[in-house]
């Protein structure tokens, strides 16, 4: 296994959730959907929990559809994004410009225990994405590069594609229950409404 | 059965929105006029899986989203279907070609567990088969709207 350069993953959230707008939709999968909740709690942040493992994009990407005047941002992890490529394919398909993929590639699958995905280390995501016919796509492995960097990557021309190289979650946080999914749905038809 | 102008004049009078779609030899005929109308829209994915997620997100957002594909793409999205419908208990309509339903004598395993397959999901369905059954897909879809739950659509493939 060789070393690389991560960011810590609740950093690199937490640049993320900064930079969100008062009115973009999130939605979070599987170890994000734990993180996210921690940091912070509104109706319009999704974390879709349960779920069907690779469904999150699809998912954002109805939303997006429906939503055509508010930003909508999928963070999804490198083992999900894995069992549904194709979803590439059809996001930059159907040119749902407002919307934005931010990959957490931490090379393992999380929730299960941190066993390997067949592509640690041998993929390059954002030249994926960008074959697929991602308009832009970006790469961040150091947190100081994603400080810096987020908010133009999240302005560039969408469908958008970040790639982040995290870490591995603390083990406090993979324990953090996601709100019951009967409520967010609630949480985020409300807010939706507003 | 049904042409691709009488589909499309159908599911635009029941308000569905948006169709996504995998293609089969039953549909797939009705992709211009699906693509030409003014009251859906056609979204294409991959794979039978991303589709039920993507018409959860359409419903969240407001939209009347139908799902269209083959029986062995209902065999291959089960886990999506499972979650969307009953985890998030989303009450999504769907439209299922069933592989050579009509021929009585195939050996297609497709055909064979497109019954129970159906059964086990506890899924509310509707046969469309003969030229009788043209005015059960209004029908049904309106029964599962008004009752808030999934239902699908079986069009058995060769139906007259």
């Amino acid at each position: 296994m060789t070393s690389r350069s991560t960011i810590p993953v609740v950093d690199a959230l937490r640049v993320l959730a900064e930079h969100c707008a008062a009115d973009q939709v999130v939605v979070t999968n599987q170890g994000s959907a734990r993180i996210w909740p921690k940091l912070r709690r509104r109706g319009l942040d999704f974390h879709y929990n349960p779920s069907t493992m690779g469904g999150a994009i699809p998912l954002g990407l109805g939303l997006a559809i429906a939503l055509p005047q508010r930003e909508v941002i999928v963070v999804s992890g490198d083992g999900s994004l894995l069992m549904s490529l194709g979803s590439l394919v059809t996001v930059a398909g159907a040119m749902a410009t407002n919307l934005s993929i931010v990959l957490l590639d931490n090379g393992i699958y999380e929730v299960t225990g941190g066993q390997r995905t067949p592509a640690k280390g041998t993929v390059d995501y954002c030249g994926l994405a960008r074959a697929a016919g991602f308009p832009s796509t970006s790469n961040f492995a150091q947190l100081e590069q994603w400080q810096t960097g987020a908010a133009a990557a999240l302005r560039e021309p969408g469908p958008r594609f970040l790639r982040l190289a995290v870490g591995p979650a603390p083990e406090e946080y993979l324990q953090f229950p996601t709100p019951p999914i009967a409520e967010q749905l609630a949480a985020l038809h409300a807010a939706l409404e507003k | 059965m049904l042409t691709g102008p009488e589909i499309v004049a159908t599911l635009s009078e029941l308000g569905v929105t948006h169709v996504i779609w995998v293609p089969d030899s039953v549909t797939g005929p009705w992709e211009s006029a699906l693509d030409a109308s003014e009251n859906l829209r056609l979204i294409r994915v991959c794979r039978e899986g991303e589709a039920w997620p993507l018409s959860a997100g359409l419903y969240l957002g407001g939209k009347s989203p139908l799902v269209m594909m083959q029986t062995t793409g209902l065999f291959e999205s089960g886990d999506a279907l499972r979650n969307v419908l009953f985890d998030l208990r989303l009450p999504l309509y769907s439209l299922v070609g069933v592989r050579n339903w009509i021929n009585s004598g195939s050996k297609d395993t497709a055909r064979h567990f497109a019954e129970p397959i159906l059964k086990a999901w506890g899924l509310d369905c509707a046969w469309l088969a003969t030229p009788e059954d043209r005015s059960k897909l209004a029908e049904h879809y309106w029964r599962c709207r008004r009752a808030n739950i999934p239902g699908a659509a079986l069009l058995a493939e060769g139906a007259p």
